[in-house]
């Protein structure tokens, strides 16, 4: 393994002299090995942060992460990149949580700058439903040593002072809540950091490579993969192909209790700042945060009546979100919406992730993520825990698959995943 | 958006109807399923690219129910 | 202060005799009708308007149209909005406008500093630092010189509309080919839709010298546009740009200035049956170092300010091409009277017309290049040199570069529609390949670039859309189209000049400060595909999405790479094409129509009554309590308790779910849709039944009454109406087709007023009716039809509150009525309405669980004690088999129980999770409901505790964030336990 170059102040004031021509690769492009002792499908953030922690804590060295395009091209690059802990259930809490106190220290420990911004997320409740769920979720954070506050609608005012004034809004904001350590990153940096790292370990990234089949032994242990590029022997495959898992899995010879859905997203035109904090508002199902470049980022809510694998967007669902969004921000109406993207996201039937050891000895699970951004640094902690000692790790343990065999769910209410 | 041909009111937009997912058999009497079966039934849906038949609503219409067939992917339907 | 005057003779678009003032970073200026405010500043002499994003650069004007990106604008006043193109917006009187990103002023910018540390901020450097001692020291100062405008202080005055249309052909661009398709398309009698997003139709005629048929471009343009206009079944929109084609064969058109004028924008939603893609070609440009000076702009713009608005762009002008159309540019500086100082040519063979042409300026150069250029806050000249070699050969002396770098079809739209693009060689551009959905492309936007082709193929697709649905065009005579300039378009791949300074910007992406040193970074350190690129270095990230950069970074790439274009391929074309007002999405779907609230046919008699009103889920509004003067609402509540225990009181139920079941399989679909069986109901009998979701969990409950042999009404949540319609719909519809039943959703066909209490029915037997209230007549979950006060009505012994209690149904139209009748006839029985508050109280002091509360989304009618409710007998309901299986596996349930505060006037907070130990982080369970029981005198409370029927008067802790209040476990129900009281 090759150390990176440092990146700091320093080494670009040294790079201004060469006129930047100093800079390796970030990540290098090795061809593809005919044997690994891990292959990750998949290289979004989950798959490379997977790949990571394999080499960092479990010393694994022969990985490979094959992704079928250009890494972090699917939800990783897609998202909100909305970074928090504010979940209703103990488990939840605790697995959401460590990933912030991952995020927290990322920049440094990859060497990498992920921008995260802890700028705090406010909640806008203008509903009793939404008020009440909101407290019953802030005492189980703190019951957990996490930081979450309820709010005044006062205060929620104070936090956002181009929220509609109170004598214009025809929806009473009946209070808030606030998560201080919740905040943004750029969502690009988080993949090319832990590749640019992973890589340094000397895990293969792979791009434009396409998955045609999985292979299994007699005994129906995993013995390899055929890719276009030809065949790879291994004995530990992990799916972390977001959209894509149940298409993997099935090669695989299983079924994931999952379905696609499409959630889209949007930017508007450049503007100087004017919120400072993410906001989300759970009874008009939009949230947005203010990006660095001084774009307002907007999501929405998810099209959950039909399986999608499209990554367009309905028009009716975006109008849905903007109007929700006019109705808190009603100055935001000229302005302009620059650039609208979709996802395709997997729900599992409960609404929790799976990160899982799989029926098929071999073969291990993440899955299910739909505001998976957040959930990065502990997915890949823990997919690699399980991979590297074939037994879940502690964190992830309540998002094992087989909890769908007795219908044990892990239920987050308040959320708007669909249930049919 | 698409227009959806409902069977009764013609083409409309698709934000008039409801999908209700994939065509699925008659709910099975539980007592002719083993629990495996029962937890397939409740969990397993398809989700796959291309040609899926499924159940939709006029439901901001007529409320008729009917069957089309629409691609996961290029959201392309079929209602001949 | 004299202002140098740009204004030269002639000018097609602009009415002279309409002068027009406006402002400009607080000076005033005037215009004429028919200018763009980027032709009326440039007439008046300004020419550096903005300062850029990344490194605060003076920009002036760069191009026409929505090619321009640098003169970005905000507009201020009635019309606040920032990031205005000058380039497209229509001057109007009273129109205030200044520069963009600049502080203190345009001239003396701050931000201008940034340039010193230009050196040390190549594309990505922020990944690279800003790490040490953390990110929060740094960001702020990022986020404040990012961004260009500012949002907007005030609400626009005028309303944004949507509107959603039908046509058989809709053509997109109303320059040639887009004219020549809705001439052919109209004239078969279909119904066209023909948009374009310039202020006048013409597109590339308005400018061009060319005759057709002996008339000139504009002469033929309001020719064809009177056809158009003439025929009742064609819609001409102005101003109006299609910004995203999406599936369904389905456009969104942002009209720009609709009618009526109260109206500010209008989202027109086009469903086509064949769409007609001419949307032309963006003239792209050529990068080398400082192409981004005020003072550099595309030979075409050059062209368009001269012709349309009679503006001289400059005084002495140098052209720089690797096609053959910049020459139509210099015929047009000519023309006008500027000086040209030199043509420079890529090319080092070119045709004789070409040649000719090139003889207006004082030097022509060929096989050259232009390698930088002078000047700061405008150009001053240019460095050229041979292409062969790196040194400057002559510096010329200029105020204008006039830039072609050849042309790109506009395929975003084509793109958006799923349609694959090819790599032309010939033109080398992009152009329409395999098509998806039912579209044409035409003219420029598929390379055909020569304007008597551009007309021809514009009429065939329009011919060809209109036969496609059965309706025939006649042929047209060709047009004779004269051309002065002759020359057939061709071109030389030729894409940037790498700055010789290594401190040198030559931009790819104006828009973005992306010069080509940041590409050349990205390629060197493996951010290769065109995706990571494009992340890495924003370009194409900007305002302008790339219009004019995307095709250039491709061609740099792939020159650096040694690949093709093709194996370089494009980014995604994504929506919206230019950027779209959030208005528009949302239309007139703002305020009410928002999440709009329900209410009864008894609301404002609350709110005269002084209720306090509030959103009791599914947004119906309910009276919440109803306050005495100097009352508190603690007070209110429990004196509205104390009522309905010791008297009688009335609450407004209406808003309670419910259905009408009619069919001979009514019986069997209840016993499906509940766990107890409703066998043997008698008729005008109820019964209370759990509803479980397929997976076994709570999905609902409530009260079904049989009303003759095989119809019921159904009651559920109040807040679960939709969801409880939809799950019936689809269960008879779907998973059990066989069945012979149809149901009706009657919530508001009914209003409903409740009277509870122990006087109840001394007050109901006040009044006239012909239902005998007497218990034995009228048991307990039994219902009544007749008449009441001289309503027909529903009487329902159903109790929420614990207490004896009718609930009264009538027609929602009389709903008022009664309830007024009913106040009136209790007044004897110092009757009082009750809110949500106090029947909150009431049941929790029975242990009745609430949808929200107890049930959480998680449990099962076990885990509340209601075994019972269960039936043994049935082999089938919904959830029945899910439910065994957890319960099998799972032996950690949670079940109600009830909680009394140690401290009896404590009040635990509701939802605040249960421990077992003061010190514990581990929840076993939490407090679901939680109050002050004025009949106890004392707080209590219910909560889901695990194994809790097991552990009665054990102590638990509420920790409420920190705080831990002690509770003793108990049974779910605090009053009445046997029920004696609601059967009474």
């Amino acid at each position: 393994m090759k150390p990176n170059q440092r990146y700091s102040l320093a080494a670009l004031a040294q790079g201004a002299l060469r006129n930047h021509q100093n800079w390796d690769r970030a990540w290098q492009s090795p061809p593809l090995k005919p044997q690994y002792d891990v292959v990750i499908i998949g290289g979004g953030g989950h798959g490379l942060a997977t790949a990571y922690y394999l080499a960092k804590n479990h010393g694994i060295r022969k990985i490979a992460v094959l992704e079928k395009n250009w890494i972090g091209g699917g939800n990783s690059g897609r998202n909100t990149a909305i970074i928090r802990s504010n979940y209703l259930r103990q488990d939840s809490i605790r697995f959401f949580d460590k990933s912030v106190q991952l995020y927290e220290t990322l920049s440094r420990e990859l060497n990498y700058n992920i921008m995260f911004s802890q700028r705090s997320e406010v909640d806008i409740l203008l509903t009793n439903t939404s008020m009440r769920n909101m407290r019953r979720r802030c005492f189980n954070m703190n019951l957990q040593g996490v930081d979450f506050k309820m709010l005044s609608a006062d205060e929620v005012r104070q936090r956002i002072p181009v929220l509609a004034p109170m004598k214009e809004c025809r929806l009473p904001i009946l209070g808030g809540s606030v998560q201080s350590r919740a905040g943004i990153a750029r969502h690009d940096a988080i993949v090319w950091g832990y590749a640019r790292a992973a890589s340094a370990y000397g895990v293969d990234i792979i791009q434009n490579v396409v998955i045609t089949g999985i292979r299994r032994a007699e005994n129906g242990e995993i013995s390899g993969l055929n890719t276009d590029r030809g065949l790879i022997k291994t004995n530990k495959i992990a799916t972390a192909a977001g959209g894509e898992n149940s298409s993997v899995a099935e090669m695989a010879g299983i079924r994931l209790p999952l379905q696609t859905f499409n959630l889209q997203a949007f930017v508007s035109e450049p503007i100087k700042p004017v919120l400072d904090v993410v906001v989300n508002c759970p009874d008009l199902q939009v949230y947005l945060s203010h990006s660095d470049k001084g774009e307002l980022v907007v999501g929405g809510i998810t099209d959950a009546q039909q399986i999608s694998f499209r990554r367009g967007g309905k028009l009716a669902v975006l109008d849905s979100t903007v109007a929700g969004l006019l109705e808190l921000f009603p100055t935001f109406r000229r302005l302009k919406l620059m650039r609208q993207w979709g996802g395709a996201l997997e729900f599992a039937r409960d609404g929790s992730p799976i990160i899982s050891l799989t029926p098929i000895k071999g073969f291990y699970v993440s899955a299910g993520w739909w505001g998976g951004f957040k959930a990065i640094p502990a997915g890949g902690l823990t997919l690699a825990h399980t991979i590297a000692k074939d037994e879940p790790h502690p964190l992830s343990a309540c998002y094992r698959l087989n909890r769908f065999d007795t219908m044990n769910f892990l239920m987050e209410s308040g959320t708007t995943v669909p249930i049919h | 958006m698409l227009l959806i041909r409902c069977p009764w009111c013609g083409l409309r937009s698709e934000s008039e109807f409801h999908c209700n997912g994939e065509v699925r058999p008659i709910r099975p009497h539980s007592s002719s399923l083993t629990d495996q079966q029962s937890v397939q039934h409740t969990c397993d849906r398809l989700n796959f690219k291309g040609w899926i038949e499924e159940d939709w609503c006029h439901s901001k219409g007529c409320g008729e129910w009917f069957r089309l067939n629409r691609h996961t992917v290029t959201h392309e339907i079929d209602q001949d | 202060m004299s202002i140098r005057s740009n204004r030269i003779a002639g000018g097609d678009l602009i009415v002279r005799s309409q002068k027009i003032r406006f402002e400009f970073n607080g000076r005033k200026y005037t215009g004429f009708q028919g200018d763009t405010l980027a032709s009326a500043l440039m007439a008046n002499g300004i020419d550096f308007v903005s300062r850029s994003f990344k490194y605060h650069r003076p920009r002036g004007f760069s191009a026409s149209g929505y090619a321009d990106v640098s003169s970005m604008v905000q507009i201020d006043g009635d019309e606040d909005t920032p990031n205005v193109l000058a380039s497209v917006t229509p001057l109007s009187e009273g129109l205030t406008a200044r520069s963009v990103n600049c502080w203190p002023s345009l001239e003396f910018d701050v931000g201008t500093a940034l340039r010193l540390l230009s050196p040390i901020i190549p594309a990505g450097f922020y990944y690279k630092t800003f790490m040490w001692p953390h990110w929060h020291l740094f960001e702020p100062f990022i986020r404040k010189i990012a961004g260009f405008g500012n949002a907007p202080n005030s609400i626009p005055v005028r309303c944004f509309g949507k509107s959603y249309d039908y046509c058989d052909v809709l053509i997109v661009g109303a320059g040639p080919s887009g004219l020549s398709a809705g001439l052919a398309a109209s004239r078969s009698g279909a119904r066209v839709i023909l948009a374009d997003d310039m202020l006048q139709p013409g597109g590339g005629l308005l400018s061009s010298s060319a005759t057709i048929d002996g008339k000139s471009g504009i002469e033929w343009v309001s020719e064809v546009v009177e056809e158009l206009d003439a025929n009742p079944s064609v819609t001409r929109l102005q101003n109006a740009t299609a910004w995203g084609y999406l599936e369904g064969n389905h456009v969104v058109i942002s009209e720009r200035s609709p009618t009526p004028e109260n109206l500010l924008r209008r989202s027109r939603r086009v469903w086509a049956k064949q769409v007609i893609i001419a949307t032309g070609a963006f003239e792209r440009p050529i990068v080398f170092e400082n192409n981004d000076r005020p003072g550099v702009m595309q030979a075409s713009a050059v062209s368009s300010y001269i012709r349309n608005y009679a503006v001289k762009p400059g005084q002495k002008a140098v052209v720089f091409t690797n096609n053959n159309s910049a020459y139509r540019t210099v015929s047009d500086l000519s023309r006008a009277g500027i000086s040209i100082a030199a043509v420079v040519d890529v090319r080092s063979r070119v045709d004789d017309h070409v040649v000719k042409v090139a003889s207006q300026a004082t030097d022509f150069y060929q096989d050259s290049i232009v390698q930088t250029v002078y000047g700061n806050k405008r150009v001053t000249g240019v460095g050229i040199r041979s292409r062969e070699t790196g040194r400057i050969k002559r510096k010329i002396d200029c105020d204008l570069v006039c830039v072609s770098g050849g042309w790109n079809p506009i395929v975003h739209l084509f793109s958006q529609s799923g349609g694959s693009l090819d790599y032309n060689e010939q033109i080398h551009a992009f152009i329409p390949a395999q098509l998806l959905q039912k579209s044409l492309v035409a003219g420029a936007a598929r390379g055909r670039f020569n304007l008597r082709d551009s007309l021809r193929d514009g009429f065939e697709a329009g011919k060809l859309a209109a036969e496609t649905i059965g309706l025939p065009v006649q042929a047209q005579p060709s047009l004779k189209v004269i051309d002065r300039f002759d020359a057939e378009y061709s071109i030389e791949e030729f894409w940037s000049v790498p700055p010789i300074n290594r401190l040198g910007k030559a931009f790819v992406d104006l828009a973005g400060d992306v010069t080509v040193n940041d590409l050349h970074l990205a390629l060197r350190e493996g951010y290769e595909s065109i995706e990571h690129l494009k992340r890495y270095t924003t370009a194409g990230m900007g305002l302008d999405q790339g219009k004019t950069a995307n095709v250039t970074a491709i061609g740099i790439v792939a020159k650096h790479a040694g690949v093709s274009m093709a194996e370089v391929g494009t980014t995604t074309f994504r929506p919206p094409y230019t950027p779209v007002e959030f208005g528009e999405f949302a239309g007139s779907c703002t305020e009410d129509v928002v999440l709009p609230y329900r209410y009864t046919p008894m609301t404002e008699w609350h709110k005269s009554a002084g209720a306090v009103m509030f959103e009791a889920g599914a947004r119906w509004v309910r009276p919440s309590y109803y306050p005495l003067s100097g009352e508190s609402m603690d007070q209110a509540i429990q004196r509205e308790c104390r009522t309905v225990r010791q008297g009688v009181g009335i609450y407004d139920g209406s808003p309670l779910a419910k259905f009408a079941i009619k069919g001979a399989d009514s019986e069997t679909l209840l016993d499906l849709m509940y766990t107890n069986s409703f066998q043997n109901l008698d008729i005008q009998q109820g019964k209370y039944g759990v509803m479980l979701h397929e997976d076994g969990r709570i999905f609902d409950d409530g009260v079904t009454f049989r009303l003759s042999d095989d119809e019921y009404l159904m009651s559920g949540a109040t807040g679960n109406g939709i969801l409880l319609e939809t799950r019936l719909d689809s269960f008879i519809n779907v998973e059990r087709p066989d069945l012979n039943v149809l149901f009706t959703p009657v919530t508001s066909q009914w209003a409903n007023a409740t009277v509870c209490g122990p006087l109840a029915r001394t007050l109901l037997e006040s009044v006239e009716s012909d239902i005998n209230f007497a218990a034995d007549a009228f048991p307990f979950m039994h219902m009544r039809e007749g008449v009441f006060a001289d309503m027909s009505v529903r009487i329902f012994r159903v109790s929420f509150t614990g207490e004896l209690s009718f609930e009264i149904n009538t027609p929602a139209r009389y709903g008022l009525d009664l309830w007024t009748h009913l106040i009136k006839a209790g007044d004897q029985f110092d009757i009082c309405p009750i809110g949500s508050e106090a029947n909150h109280v009431l049941r929790v002091e029975k242990g009745f669980i609430s949808l929200g509360h107890e049930v959480d989304g998680t449990i099962d009618p076990y885990d509340l004690g209601m075994a019972w409710i269960v039936s043994k007998k049935k082999s089938d309901f919904i959830g029945m088999k899910a439910m065994q299986i957890r319960r099998k596996n799972d032996d950690t349930r949670q079940h109600l129980i009830g909680l009394l505060p140690i401290n009896s006037s404590e009040l635990l907070p509701e939802g605040a999770p249960l421990i077992s130990t003061i010190k514990s982080t581990r929840a076993e369970g939490f407090v679901s409901a939680s109050v002050w029981s004025s009949t106890l005198d004392r707080t209590i409370a219910l909560g889901l505790l695990a194994n809790g029927r097991e552990r009665l008067d054990e102590t638990v802790y509420a920790n409420a964030n920190g705080t831990i209040i002690p509770a003793i476990v108990c049974k779910p129900i605090f009053y009445d336990s046997d029920g004696r009281k609601m059967r009474m």
